[in-house]
């Protein structure tokens, strides 16, 4: 009988693995992806909504559409994971067992983990860009704004791409200049990091860069309540960051089922995973995939796309009953939009923190320093995520380990 | 890293002030530790923290977030930050004698 392997999520991590199987394997195994509902957004699309430089209906496409023919496609929401029996439960009454699981069904914000986030306000003036609804509320919010406090505040880590929150920073800038509103708007960025970013290099870069576009840093802020009436930011140690208009990367965790599977999650919901091999700790044919697991990357599609690469790997050869690869370095790869046309690329992995020079060797696009060429590539990706990446097709020239020539890594 | 002679132990501690080697730990090591960070003394509660805190790096690898002691060490984040005002996952961890969380990615 062919191998069944149920794949958890239609997103960027189940529908690449799918693919990829798919094309390997052909008819000898039965590949299954669940998910509840048939919305397959670009992600990264929801940065630019809010300024009105993407269209929400562009950057949503069915998930069945991006999945090859061969896959089978079952819409229905996950009740639960049954890990000593390999079974999964849907909410509409089905039994899925499996072989081989694959967990990708991402990471869920958790706006009513923070207090008064969701109350009052909420949708007037504090709003997140998270997710399409949002991001589409915000837009419109934005139009009416004719100046005042913003502030962009995350909450706590981790978040999915966490260079969004300076991206939106630095876009709200350029579009308030843009406007002609720029010396009528404060803009501060609060975060519970102390500095701009994780790592120290790129941090300094970005931390002088909100400097030089004039948006206030708050760092150690620790968000334990969003007052939406009386538009402040308390933190738990009582400071407050006054605001009129408040966009918010609330808390995430993992998907619902996850915590209504006894064995299968962490504390905040996602799959604990093994950073080099992507096999999960909980059960040896459990797999996980991109923003699902706990492992300490970005959550971020480039991280997911060079997992992708390992974990069909390794699928493969623990069906053979072969020892796994232990291969997957942590490698990820972000744009960072800038404003005023620029972008800047940062190339990273679990090892070696973002430094300058060229991407991907010594000729090619500038590392950690903005350029419009980087901007281009930026764009640009939309396509490529379509066409070459959820396919399952390898993008030229960029492999899954993180390059190191053309890298300036003596710098640091 | 420096070397520091506390309550009669040798500890090697890194520029942020966190432990290079949490063998070097005693409980009397943590309550000097403590009132370096302006906690005079430690009270139950915050010897509940620190034992959770030193449980989960032998378990994990890494100490725990604000977020994930809030949830699992039975003390709610509001009451970890009456606790260790300046930052309770980072001060424990300094008292509890572990590296630095890893939370942040």
């Amino acid at each position: 009988m062919a191998k069944r392997i149920v794949i958890l999520g239609g997103g960027t991590g189940g529908t690449l693995t799918a693919n990829r199987l798919s094309k390997h394997y052909g008819d000898d195994v039965e590949v299954t992806v669940v998910d509840r509902d048939d919305d397959h957004v670009y992600q990264p699309g929801l940065l630019f909504v809010p300024f009105g430089l993407a269209d929400p209906d562009d950057i949503v496409r069915p998930r069945q559409r991006q999945l090859k023919k061969g896959v089978a496609f079952h819409r229905a929401g996950i009740d639960h994971v049954d890990i000593d029996g390999d079974e999964v439960h849907l909410v509409d009454g089905t039994v899925l067992p499996y072989d081989l699981l694959v967990v990708a069904t991402g990471a869920r914000l958790l706006p009513d983990e923070t207090e008064g986030l969701t109350g009052p306000g909420w949708g007037e003036k504090v709003f997140t860009f998270y997710d399409l609804a949002g991001a589409t509320a915000l837009h419109d919010a934005l139009e009416r704004f004719e100046g005042g406090r913003v502030v962009v505040n995350v909450v706590d880590l981790p978040i999915k791409c966490p260079v969004a929150p300076l991206e939106f920073s630095f876009l709200a800038d350029w579009y308030f200049h843009d406007r002609g509103l720029r010396d009528r708007v404060e803009l501060t960025y609060v975060t519970p990091l102390d500095g701009a970013f994780t790592k120290p290099t790129a941090s300094r870069t970005l931390g002088g860069m909100l400097d030089e576009k004039g948006v206030e840093l708050v760092t150690e802020f620790n968000t334990g309540e969003v007052d939406g009436e009386g538009g402040r930011l308390v933190s738990y140690d009582e400071r407050e960051v006054p605001f009129d208009l408040a966009v918010v990367i609330p808390l995430h965790g993992g998907a619902e089922y996850v915590d209504r599977s006894p064995g299968l999650g962490d504390e905040l919901g996602f799959v604990p995973t093994d950073q080099h091999t992507l096999q999960s700790k909980v059960r040896p044919n459990i797999f996980a995939i991109g923003d699902a697991t706990n492992v300490p990357a970005s959550k971020a599609g480039s991280v997911t796309h060079f997992e992708g690469e390992v974990l069909l790997r390794n699928i493969i050869r623990f069906l053979d009953g072969e020892e796994l690869d232990a291969s997957y370095d942590g490698h990820a790869n972000c744009f960072i939009e800038t404003g005023f046309h620029k972008a800047m690329l940062i190339d990273f992995n679990y090892d070696t923190e973002p430094v300058g020079g060229h991407f991907p060797a010594g000729v090619g696009m500038p590392l950690l320093q903005d350029s419009r060429l980087n901007h281009l590539g930026k764009l640009m990706f939309q396509w490529v995520y379509w066409h070459v990446l959820l396919p399952g097709r390898d993008i030229p020239g960029i492999r899954p380990d993180m390059p190191t020539s053309g890298k300036e890594l003596a710098s640091h | 890293m420096t070397t520091t002679t506390i309550a009669g132990q040798a500890v090697d501690r890194n520029d942020e002030g966190f432990f290079e080697h949490p063998e070097q730990w005693t409980e009397d090591v943590a309550v000097e530790i403590a009132k370096e960070e302006g906690i005079d003394e430690l009270t139950p509660e915050h010897w509940q923290v620190i034992h959770f805190m030193r449980k989960e790096y032998v378990e994990k690898g890494t100490g725990p977030t604000v977020r994930v002691l809030g949830k699992t060490s039975g003390v709610s984040v509001k009451e970890l930050y009456q606790l260790f005002p300046k930052g309770p996952a980072k001060v424990a961890a300094k008292i509890a004698g572990i590296p630095k969380p890893r939370g942040c990615i």
